[in-house]
């Protein structure tokens, strides 16, 4: 068995993984949910929903944090994969991850709670401005909220605790960045510059503000009842993806430096592909292009050919229009097995976790052909007769996968597509 | 430093820059060899910020549709990601830019700065503050504001006026995040991964919540204008700048078949962290330099601090070590944090180019006569990130 892949660079593995969803912390808990067509999500508690079209979110509540805001729970999630991942690698030592650190992380801002504290430090009884605001913050004791809202601190916070090196990269490709990071950490070990690289997708930014902003986007689903029916991807009469929140983490690693240690390798980074689409800002190339360039790429780096993948881990958002042009894109790039490939949406169960999704969904991917099962696309109930794929409806199948690729595709136009290996070639 | 193929060489083939001392490198280098200060005293007094220059918007962004899609901050990136483009020569040519990497340095966008204020002085007296604040954002908010203030918008409209989609990557974390553009950018050239790339970011300093989140750090120089170094001296703090820089970077061997000529050679590019204890960032810096071929590498340095009290001081106390003539970029320029690394780059591939450094901006820096034989760019962080770049000239035969 090599160690490097057919263009001679080194192979990457996976060596460790963590990952939190709205399903439960852990991958036991994950995967048993998963392929037993278990919702994730249900109706918002976090804050009050009066008023709101979506009331409903795959959020994660069973994870406390101590003064709560997007980045304190984003990093807290990513904490606890992380620490997962490292336990089953086994790599490196407590606080000193031999290499660097790659993350997908959503934009940060201060938020409304602290806008409110910062409103009643001004006092001003009419006409409040931001000028108020200003001052009350330059004549407050507002540092905390300095460092916690800057775009740096989850990134900063994460490096100091597990002693990755070097400068933490964090990407926001909308909802490809997951699969970013996670091609960061590939080139990085491709180059040579680090036999492991710490790869971690987090995202927990539900809040009012980011749930209207999105609904006046009119891109979620307001299927309210029963909320576990909300995320339909493929059916017929899917209405818009469900925001929700999760972590993922992966161990890469030189199938080198695995070998040498003596790890388990837990499956393959093939290849990977991107592509940006010019289009439209939440449009896609109505031709499907950047898709299809975006598979065929990752295809490419991987050295295969579209006949040895195995099954589809979908974008699958359960948007009209993004399930519509993943399908146009599959089917241009599979031809005639488009139809008889497997293909499914996590998010029909976990929800769409945004920024996190890349990684997490990655994750699935390498426990779909590790464990031989193909977790389902629940509430499959009206099949869209334009769409016809098998997305292994409402019950998870057994099947043996070499081969898979994980799709994400972003608003601004941003995909990536990842090509994942059961075991080194 | 391991010897790469000349081939595989990063040059800066395009340089897009614009800020308060106007638009290109002919307008920087005269505003710089005849410095005056550029400054607003008034719009966010007591703070100063040094304001965007008049931009012709419709040369860089020809549909007014677009251009009512963005904020300021995307229409400062857009703008100088087109500039960069022309002056490589890459402009309008789609089989380049179908091709064309793209990595992107962001913070995030600007807010609706009316609405926040009316709800934040009706929510108090509101029955139900919550409900009331889901009702108005629902209502107030414009539904394609969003898009103006994701991170990774910038480059997406990028891919919508430009037509750069090769790839698009968006990098976020303060000045670190611009640092880390250009070295992978680079990394990746230098190992065949990529062959042709659009580097940068914007920011626009002239909004409030910009102001609002360093006020909480207390971040902010207050009073008349003092140069960055000067500034130490009375207790430190940054001034704001709008900036939007991009670079166009290219293996040598692909800038020779396009037949364009390169504005200078990026030697290595490193970057790192710390938790900023007494002098960890100073060891980072000195390993870099160390790493890229120590102090005889290099004429100057070209710092892109943000005037911070602490990470200011111990950066110059850091750079007057090296004995070599300084110039604080964003003495000039004011800290445009995401871009301010990739604009201190452009300033030096300016002056490697025309052979000349720019004159002191203060009495505390020194002249260089003749031409630069390499400068070195440093971005210490305002909170977090060390980085060091060398800046060489772009000719075969000059390997430093």
């Amino acid at each position: 068995m090599a160690d490097t892949d057919h263009l001679g660079r080194t192979i990457v593995v996976v060596t460790g993984t963590g990952i939190i969803t709205s399903l439960g912390q852990g991958q036991r808990e994950n995967w048993h949910a998963l392929t037993n067509g278990v919702s994730g999500i249900h109706r918002i508690t976090r804050f009050p929903i009066g008023g709101l079209r979506t009331t409903i979110a795959g959020t994660v509540d069973f994870i406390p944090v101590a003064e709560p805001s997007a980045p304190a729970y984003a990093q807290r999630l990513a904490e606890l994969v992380v620490e997962e991942a490292l336990a089953e690698s086994a790599i490196g030592r407590p606080g000193d991850f031999p290499g660097p650190l790659f993350m997908a992380l959503p934009p940060v801002e201060l938020e409304w709670p602290q806008r409110r504290a910062l409103a009643a430090a001004a006092a001003v009884n009419d006409g409040l401005s931001y000028t108020d605001l200003i001052r009350a913050a330059d004549r407050g004791h507002f540092e905390p909220w300095f460092e916690r809202f800057l775009f740096g601190s989850v990134g900063e916070g994460l490096a100091s605790r597990f002693g990755t090196k070097g400068s933490p990269i964090a990407t926001s490709t909308a909802c490809a960045s997951g699969g970013t990071a996670i091609q960061l950490g590939v080139e990085a070990i491709r180059r040579g510059e680090c036999d492991a690289a710490l790869v971690v997708g987090t995202d927990a930014s539900i809040n009012p503000e980011s749930l209207i902003r999105f609904s006046l986007l009119s891109a979620l689903s307001t299927r309210n009842d029963p909320p576990s029916s909300a995320a339909r991807p493929f059916s017929k009469d899917r209405d818009g993806f469900v925001m929700a929140e999760g972590a993922g983490a992966l161990v890469l690693e030189s199938l080198a430096h695995a070998r040498a240690r003596g790890a388990v390798v837990l499956g393959v980074v093939e290849g990977c592909g991107e592509a940006a689409d010019g289009f439209h800002r939440t449009r896609s190339s109505p031709d499907g292009k950047p898709i299809i360039a975006c598979m065929k790429r990752a295809l490419a780096d991987a050295g295969l050919a579209p006949d040895a993948i195995g099954y589809v881990n979908a974008h699958g958002t359960g948007t009209p229009e993004n399930d519509r042009m993943e399908w146009v894109g599959i089917a241009a790039v599979f031809g005639e097995r488009s139809g008889s490939l497997p293909i499914s949406s996590n998010k029909s169960m976990i929800g769409h976790t945004l920024t996190a999704a890349g990684t997490i969904e990655a994750i699935f991917t390498l426990y779909t052909m590790r464990y031989g099962l193909l977790p389902p696309t629940i509430n499959y109930d009206i099949p869209d007769p334009a769409l016809p794929l098998d997305c292994v409806p409402n019950t998870a199948r057994p099947a043996k996968v070499a081969h898979a690729i994980s799709n994400s595709f972003g608003f601004g136009g941003q995909n990536v597509c990842v090509v994942l290996g059961f075991e080194p070639r | 430093m391991t010897i790469m193929a000349p081939d595989r060489d990063p040059l800066i083939t395009g340089i897009g820059l614009i800020s308060c001392l106007g638009e290109g490198e002919n307008a920087h280098l005269a505003a710089l060899d005849a410095f005056v200060p550029v400054i607003d005293e008034t719009s966010f007094a007591p703070y100063l910020v040094h304001p965007m220059t008049n931009l012709a918007l419709d040369t860089q962004i020809p549909k007014r549709g677009d251009q009512r899609q963005m904020e300021p901050w995307q229409r400062f990136g857009v703008y100088a990601a087109g500039l960069a483009l022309d002056s490589a020569k890459a402009k309008g040519d789609p089989a380049l830019l179908e091709r064309m990497d793209m990595i992107v340095a962001a913070g995030g966008g600007e807010r609706d700065y009316a609405v926040d204020a009316a709800i934040l002085a009706a929510m108090p007296k509101a029955d139900d503050p919550d409900a009331y604040l889901n009702e108005h954002l629902l209502s107030d908010l414009r539904p394609t504001l969003f898009l103006a203030q994701l991170s990774n918008l910038l480059a997406g409209n990028i891919s919508i006026v430009h037509g750069v989609i090769g790839s698009s990557r968006t990098f976020m974390g303060e000045e670190a995040s611009g640092a880390d553009a250009l070295y992978i950018a680079c990394a990746r050239i230098e190992a065949g991964q990529s062959e042709i790339c659009l580097v940068g970011g914007s920011f626009n300093a002239q909004r409030p919540d910009a102001f609002l989140h360093d006020a909480m750090g207390h971040a902010l120089w207050r009073g008349p204008f003092v140069p960055v170094w000067s500034r130490e001296a009375q207790g430190g703090g940054t001034i704001l700048g709008s900036v939007g820089c991009f670079l166009v970077i290219e293996s040598r061997a692909h800038a020779r078949a396009r037949g364009v000529t390169p504005k200078a050679r990026i030697a290595g590019v490193m970057t790192d962290r710390c938790r900023r204890a007494p002098g960890q960032a100073a060891a980072n810096a000195a390993r870099q330099i160390a790493a890229l071929g120590g102090t005889a590498a290099a004429s100057a340095v070209i710092s892109a601090a943000s005037g911070g009290a602490g990470a200011t001081a111990e950066e110059r106390s850091f750079l007057d070590g090296l004995g070599l003539p300084v110039r604080a970029a964003s003495t000039a320029l004011g800290n445009s944090v995401e871009p301010s690394f990739p604009a201190a780059i452009a300033l030096a591939a300016m002056s490697i180019g025309r052979g000349k450094l720019f004159p002191p901006l203060e009495p505390a820096e020194t002249p260089l006569e003749g031409a630069p034989a390499g400068l070195f760019v440093t971005s210490w962080g305002f909170w977090r990130g060390e980085a060091t770049a060398l800046v060489v000239p772009a000719q075969e035969s000059g390997r430093g």
